[in-house]
C-alpha cells in the first residue's frame, strides 16, 4: 500500500510557495497555523484553513465560561498570525470530500488543490442510541452553537426547569455545572459505578460524589439511560432508565463521550483505527502521501487523544515535517487537573496503580470532602501517579515528580499538617516475607486488596511468594487472611478470581439456571473475562450437560488448546493423535491403516500405557487430513486430550485365556463405547479384568471391574500417577445390567459434584461419609437423585457423536486448522527433527544449533 | 511511510480465540477481544503479541486461553500459554506469572474489515 503514493508535488516551481490545506478550524488547527507562520520564515508554504463553524478558532476547553458571561468573541483564540494573501481563513466552509490521488479537497462545490493536507477535524459529541435522543430539548456540549442553543432553551423554560445530564465524566460534570449555574435542578446520570471513572478511582469517585451532591446536584451511578420521553407538546419531559424508573426533565444534555470526525478520511480510503480516528504514524502522516492528521481526529500510537495538549504536540510535529524536519510524536500523558463545579480534581500518572507491584497510599476525610491517593513503587519511594479530589493544591509539585523519588514518607504529601505518619501494629509493608522471590508483606496484601486474589493459589501466582521453597507459605497465608478479613471476606473455595463458587456450585448454578453460554454465565455469576482455570471448567460443565461441539463459537474460546483442536500439545508445539481403540482390541487392518497414516505424515509412533497407539509430531494444519484418513478407516477420537473418559483397559479374558471367567474384552468394549466423550472434572479411566489375577490392573483405575464366578465386582477410586491409589471394593457379584447402571450413576455423580481437577480417589475420600455414603447414593438412592443421574447418562449416550467426524463435515471448523491465517499451508519454520531408532523426534536446543535434519517440509510426505 | 502489513480480515478472527499470522517472517499471535469502550458500547480490540512462548521455546501463544486479571479499571486482558500456562498481559506482553520473560507487542489496526499489523514491535512498557 505504500508503493503507490504519488511523490510529485503539484507545484514544482521552487520560487512559488507550496499550498497547505488545513481542514477544521479547531484548537489544534489554530496552533498549527500559528506555529507554521511563526517558523516558515522563508515563505515555503501558503495556508488555506477551512472552518465548518461560523466562528474563527476558539477556546473549546473554556466553553463553559460562556455561562459565566463570556461572549463567543471572548472565547476566540488570540489570533497569533496575520490573515493575508498567503494565509487565508475560510469560515463556514466545510470540506465535503478529499481526493488523495488527485490531491484536491472539495469545498462549496470547488476542488481545491493541495501540496500538503492536514486533517484537524476534531470530534463530534456522541449521542447514545436511546429512544427520543433527538427530541426538542436534548443537547450535546461541544460547540458555541450548542451552548447558545442550550442557554436559549433553558431561558424559555423558566427558573423551575429540571435537567438531566447523561454522562458523569469530565464533560458531564462541566455540563452539570453549567445547568446548575442556570438554576436548573440537575441530575447527573453515570453508567459506571462512580463519577469520572476514567480519571479517578473508587475512593476519588465517592469523594467527588459527596461534594457534588452537597452542592445540590443529584447523582445516579451504575444507571443506564433507556429513553427520553416527550410531553404532550412534543418536547422533552422525562428521562427513563434501564430499571424502569424515570425523572422529570425539561432539558437533557448528552455528555457521553466523543467520536473522531474521520468521515472524510474514511470516504477517501485512509486507514482508520479500531475505535475510529485516522491512523497516522509517529510523524502524524496517514497512509496517503502528504496527508497528515492531528488533534482529536488522529489515531496515533494506537489511540486517539481527547485532550488538547497532545493535539498541540502533533501540530508542532507536522510543522516540523512541513519544514523538512523529522520530528516524531513522543507520546503524551493523560494527567489532568480541573475545577469542576468548584471542586478540584486531579489525576496524574499511573492513577489506577497498574504498574506491577505498585502501592497505593490514600488519605480521605469525608467530612471535609477530601480524597487523596498516591501511587508509589513497591518500596514506597518512587512516585508513579495519584488522584486528588477536593484539594489538589499539591498537584503542581507532585506532577513533575512522576518517576522520581518522593524524598520522604509518602504520607507527608497527603496528610494535613499535624497528623503523624500512619501507625500500624502489624508487619510493615516493606518487610520481606518470601526471601526466595523477594516478595514484601505489602505486595502480598496488595495482591489481595487490589489484585483481586482470594485464595493462596491466586496470591502465589500473582506475587510468586511461596513458589520456591515454600517455607514462607504459612506467613503468606496469614497475611492474606488478614487482608481478606479487612475486606469483609471469609476464605472461600472460589474457583479463581472470576468466580467465587466451587466447580460443584457452578455446576448446580448452570444446570438450574439453564444458562448455556459463557458470556451469560460470567456476566451473571462472575466477573471479568475469565481465565485458563474457569473457562475450561465451564466448557467441561457445558459439555457434561450435553451442549454442542467443543469448537462451537461460544465454547471454542473456553477450551484449552488440546480440547480445541482435539489433539495433545507436545513440547515443540506440534500435536499427538490418538485414535480410540476400545479396550485395546484392534484388527490387523486397523493397525495397518494407522501405520500407513503414520508413515505418510512422518509421525513418531508409540504404543501407550492405555493400550492404544499414539502418533506424535502432527502440525496443526495437518490434523484434518490425518483425521480424514483415520475416520475413513473407521477410527474415531480417543479423547486423549480431554478431561473425559480415556480408556477402558482390558485383559484378553475368558475368550482366550485359560483362567478367564467372563468376557472382559466384550464388557470393556461396551463400557468404552458407552462412556466415550463424557466430559468430567478430570480424566476417567476404567479397567476390566477377566479374573482375580487382575492382568488389566483394574484396581488402578477410577472404576475397576473384576470378573467373578457369579458376575462382576466393582471397585472405585483407583489411579496411578502422582499419588497411586488402589480402588476400593464398591459392590460384589453384580450382573452386567446392574453393574452398568451402578457405574453410570457413580460417574454421573462424580461429574456433578467433584472439584476441578479432582480425580475420583480424592473425591471419594473427601466426600462426606466416603465410599459408604456414595454407595448409599448410587445403590440405595439416599438422595433421591438416581432417576436424574440415569437420565443424564442416557442423554449422554444418546447424543454422543464423534467430534472429529463432525469437525471434518464442517468447513467453518476446518478453517481454524491453519498454521498462519495469512499463510495457511506454511508449516512452522522453527520446527526441526532428528532421527533416533528409526523414527524422528524433536531436535534439542543444541541440535538445533547444528543443522541435522531440519525443516518440516523435507520430512513430510503427505 | 506506512509499513503496516495487512494480515487477514476481521472475520477470520474468532472472538476471544487467537490465530497466528506471519508478519515479515515474524510469527505473531492475534487476539480479537470484545469489550466495551468508554461509553459502555461493545467494541472489538485486536491485540498482537509474539507467537513464541519464551519459556517453552515453541510457537504456541496464539493457541492459549484468553482471560483477564483484576477487576474494574484495573482489569487487564491476558492470554495463558497452552504449554506451561504462563499468563501474559495482552496489552504489554508482560508475563504476570514470571516477570523474567515477556512477549513482544505489535500495533494493530483494522480498516475496512482488514486487520493490519505493524511489523516493528512496540518496546515494552517499563514497569
Ligand atoms: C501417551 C501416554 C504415555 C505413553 O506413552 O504410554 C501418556 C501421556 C500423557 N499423560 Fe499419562 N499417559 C499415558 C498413560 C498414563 C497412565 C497409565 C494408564 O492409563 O494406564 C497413567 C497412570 C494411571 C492413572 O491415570 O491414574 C498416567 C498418568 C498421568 C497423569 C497423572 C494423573 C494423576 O491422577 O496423578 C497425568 C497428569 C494429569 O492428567 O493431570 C498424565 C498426563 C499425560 C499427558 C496428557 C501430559 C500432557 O498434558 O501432555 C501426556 C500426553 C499424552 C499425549 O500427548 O498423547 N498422565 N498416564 C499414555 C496414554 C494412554 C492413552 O492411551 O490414553
Ligand atoms: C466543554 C469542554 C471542556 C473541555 N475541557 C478540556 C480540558 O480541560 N482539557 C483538555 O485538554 N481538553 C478539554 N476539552 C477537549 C478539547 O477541547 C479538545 O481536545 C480540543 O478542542 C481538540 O482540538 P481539535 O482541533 O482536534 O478539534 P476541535 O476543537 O473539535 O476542532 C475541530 C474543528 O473542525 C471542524 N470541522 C470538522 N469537520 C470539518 C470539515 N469537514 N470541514 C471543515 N471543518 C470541519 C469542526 O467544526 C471544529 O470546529 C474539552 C472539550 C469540551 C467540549
Ligand atoms: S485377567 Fe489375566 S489372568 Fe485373568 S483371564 Fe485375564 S489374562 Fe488371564
Ligand atoms: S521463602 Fe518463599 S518460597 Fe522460599
Amino acid at each position: 500500500m505504500s508503493s503507490t503514493h504519488p511523490t510529485l508535488a503539484s507545484n514544482d516551481d521552487p520560487s512559488q510557495p507550496k499550498r497547505l490545506v488545513v481542514v477544521g478550524g479547531g484548537m489544534v488547527a489554530h496552533r498549527l497555523v500559528e506555529a507554521l507562520r511563526d517558523r516558515d520564515t522563508d515563505g515555503l508554504w501558503s495556508v488555506d484553513l477551512f472552518c465548518e463553524e461560523p466562528h474563527a478558532p476558539y477556546d473549546r476547553v473554556a466553553l463553559t465560561s460562556y455561562f459565566a458571561g463570556q461572549s463567543p468573541e471572548d472565547l476566540l483564540l488570540p489570533q497569533g498570525f496575520a490573515v493575508d494573501a498567503s494565509t487565508r481563513v475560510h469560515l463556514g466552509a466545510p470540506v465535503t470530500a478529499i481526493d488523495v490521488s488527485a490531491r484536491t479537497v472539495r469545498v462549496q462545490g470547488r476542488d481545491e488543490p493541495y501540496d500538503a493536507l492536514v486533517l484537524a477535524t476534531g470530534s463530534s459529541a456522541f449521542v447514545p442510541p436511546v429512544g427520543g435522543a433527538d427530541l426538542p430539548g436534548t443537547f450535546v456540549y461541544r460547540t458555541i452553537a450548542d451552548v447558545q442553543a442550550l442557554e436559549a432553551w433553558v431561558a424559555e423554560r423558566g427558573p423551575v426547569a429540571t435537567g438531566v445530564v447523561v454522562g458523569g465524566g469530565l464533560l458531564g460534570l462541566e455540563a452539570a455545572g453549567a445547568l446548575h449555574g442556570l438554576g436548573v435542578a440537575t441530575t447527573v446520570v453515570e453508567f459506571a459505578d462512580r463519577l469520572m471513572p476514567l480519571q479517578v478511582d473508587e475512593g476519588g469517585g465517592s469523594a467527588l460524589r459527596r461534594i457534588v451532591e452537597s452542592m445540590g446536584v443529584s447523582v445516579l451511578t451504575s444507571t443506564a439511560s433507556a429513553a427520553v420521553h416527550a410531553g404532550t407538546d412534543g418536547r422533552v419531559a422525562s428521562m427513563e432508565f434501564a430499571d424502569g424508573s424515570t425523572v422529570d426533565a425539561d432539558v437533557v444534555v448528552f455528555a457521553t463521550g466523543v467520536r473522531p470526525r474521520d468521515e472524510l478520511a474514511r470516504d477517501a480510503g485512509l486507514v482508520l483505527g479500531e475505535r475510529g480516528g485516522v491512523v497516522v504514524d509517529d510523524g502524524c502522516v496517514t497512509v496517503a502521501a502528504d496527508v497528515y492528521a492531528v488533534g482529536e481526529v488522529a489515531c496515533i500510537q494506537g489511540r486517539t487523544w481527547g485532550l488538547v495538549g497532545p493535539g498541540y504536540t502533533m501540530a508542532e510535529v507536522v510543522v516540523d515535517r512541513l519544514l523538512g524536519g523529522a520530528a516524531t510524536f513522543p507520546g503524551a500523558d493523560t494527567s489532568t487537573k480541573l475545577k469542576l463545579l468548584g471542586v478540584d480534581v486531579a489525576s496524574f500518572g499511573d492513577a489506577f496503580a497498574e504498574a506491577p507491584g505498585s502501592l497505593e497510599v490514600t488519605y480521605a476525610d469525608p467530612v471535609v470532602g477530601v480524597y487523596k491517593k498516591l501511587v508509589v513503587s513497591d518500596d514506597a519511594k518512587i512516585l508513579l501517579g495519584g488522584v486528588l479530589v477536593g484539594d489538589a493544591s499539591t498537584y503542581a509539585s507532585l506532577r513533575p515528580m512522576l518517576g522520581a523519588e518522593l524524598g520522604s514518607d509518602p504520607n507527608a504529601w497527603l496528610l494535613p499538617d499535624g497528623v503523624g505518619a500512619r501507625v500500624t501494629g502489624e508487619l510493615p509493608d516493606s518487610a520481606n516475607v518470601c526471601s526466595c522471590n523477594n516478595v514484601t508483606a505489602g505486595a502480598i496484601r496488595e495482591s489481595v486488596s487490589c489484585g483481586g486474589c482470594t485464595d493462596l493459589a491466586g496470591v502465589k501466582a500473582c506475587t510468586r511468594a511461596g513458589t520456591s521453597c515454600g517455607s514462607c507459605l504459612p506467613l503468606v497465608k496469614t497475611l492474606m487472611a488478614g487482608e481478606l478479613e479487612k475486606a469483609g471476606v471469609t476464605m472461600s473455595n472460589a474457583l479463581c478470581e472470576h468466580f467465587e463458587f466451587s466447580r460443584a456450585q457452578l455446576f448446580d448454578i448452570i444446570s438450574v439456571t439453564g444458562l448455556r453460554t459463557f458470556s451469560e454465565i460470567i456476566g451473571q455469576h462472575g466477573t471479568g473475562r475469565g481465565c485458563d482455570i474457569c473457562r475450561p471448567v465451564i466448557a467441561s460443565i457445558l459439555s457434561s450437560l450435553g451442549t454442542g461441539h467443543v469448537m462451537d463459537a461460544d465454547q471454542a474460546r473456553l477450551q484449552d488448546t488440546n480440547d480445541h483442536v482435539m489433539a495433545n500439545l507436545q513440547k515443540d508445539g506440534t500435536y499427538s493423535v490418538v485414535p480410540r481403540v476400545p479396550a485395546g482390541e484392534i484388527t490387523p487392518g486397523g493397525l495397518i491403516a494407522i501405520g500407513r497414516v503414520a508413515e505418510d505424515f512422518g509421525l513418531y509412533t508409540k504404543i501407550t500405557g492405555g493400550q492404544r497407539i499414539d502418533l506424535f509430531g502432527a502440525r496443526l494444519e495437518q490434523l484434518p487430513e490425518i483425521w480424514r484418513r483415520l475416520v475413513d478407516a473407521g477410527f474415531e477420537s480417543g479423547h486423549a486430550y480431554g478431561k473425559a473418559l480415556r480408556t477402558v483397559k482390558s485383559c484378553v479374558g475368558q475368550t482366550w485365556c485359560r483362567y478367564g471367567v467372563q468376557d472382559s474384552v466384550g464388557l470393556a468394549v461396551d463400557l468404552e463405547l458407552r462412556y466415550r466423550g463424557l466430559r468430567a472434572p478430570h480424566k476417567i479411566k476404567l479397567g476390566v479384568s477377566g479374573c482375580a489375577r487382575e492382568c488389566a490392573e483394574a484396581r488402578g483405575k477410577d472404576v475397576g471391574v473384576i470378573a467373578t464366578d457369579k458376575g462382576w465386582n466393582m471397585y472405585v477410586g483407583g489411579n496411578g500417577g502422582f499419588t497411586p491409589r488402589h480402588a476400593q471394593l464398591f459392590a460384589e457379584d453384580l450382573d452386567t445390567a446392574t453393574l452398568i447402571r451402578t457405574i453410570d450413576r457413580f460417574l454421573m455423580y462424580y461429574v456433578r459434584t467433584a472439584d476441578r481437577l479432582q480425580r475420583t480417589a480424592p473425591w471419594v475420600e473427601t466426600h462426606e461419609g466416603g465410599a459408604d455414603a456414595i454407595r448409599a447414593v448410587v445403590l440405595d438412592d439416599s438422595l433421591g437423585i438416581c432417576a436424574d443421574l440415569d437420565a443424564a447418562m442416557a442423554a449422554h449416550v444418546a447424543s454422543y457423536r464423534d467430534e472429529w467426524a463432525a469437525t471434518l463435515a464442517d468447513p467453518d471448523k476446518l478453517a481454524q486448522f491453519v498454521s498462519f491465517v495469512n499463510a495457511p499451508d506454511a508449516g512452522d519454520p522453527d520446527l526441526s527433527y532428528v532421527t533416533e531408532r528409526g523414527q524422528r523426534r524433536p531436535a534439542t536446543a543444541q541440535e538445533r544449533g547444528s543443522t541435522l535434519i531440519a525443516g518440516v517440509k523435507l520430512e513430510v510426505r503427505a | 511511510m506506512s509499513e503496516w502489513v495487512a494480515v487477514c480480515t476481521k472475520g477470520q478472527l474468532i472472538p476471544e480465540r487467537g490465530v497466528a499470522v506471519l508478519v515479515r517472517e515474524q510469527q505473531v499471535a492475534l487476539f480479537r477481544v470484545t469489550g466495551t469502550d468508554e461509553k459502555g458500547d461493545p467494541a472489538d480490540f485486536v491485540y498482537a503479541v509474539g507467537h513464541r512462548d519464551p519459556f517453552a521455546d515453541a510457537n504456541v501463544i496464539a493457541r492459549g486461553i484468553v482471560g483477564s486479571v483484576g477487576h474494574g479499571p484495573e482489569q487487564r486482558d491476558t492470554v495463558a500459554s497452552p504449554m506451561y500456562k504462563h499468563v501474559f498481559a495482552l496489552a504489554t506482553g508482560e508475563c504476570l506469572t514470571d516477570p523474567s520473560e515477556s512477549l513482544p507487542v505489535y500495533r494493530t489496526w483494522i480498516a475496512g474489515g482488514v486487520v493490519y499489523v505493524h511489523p516493528v514491535p512496540v518496546s515494552l512498557l517499563v514497569a
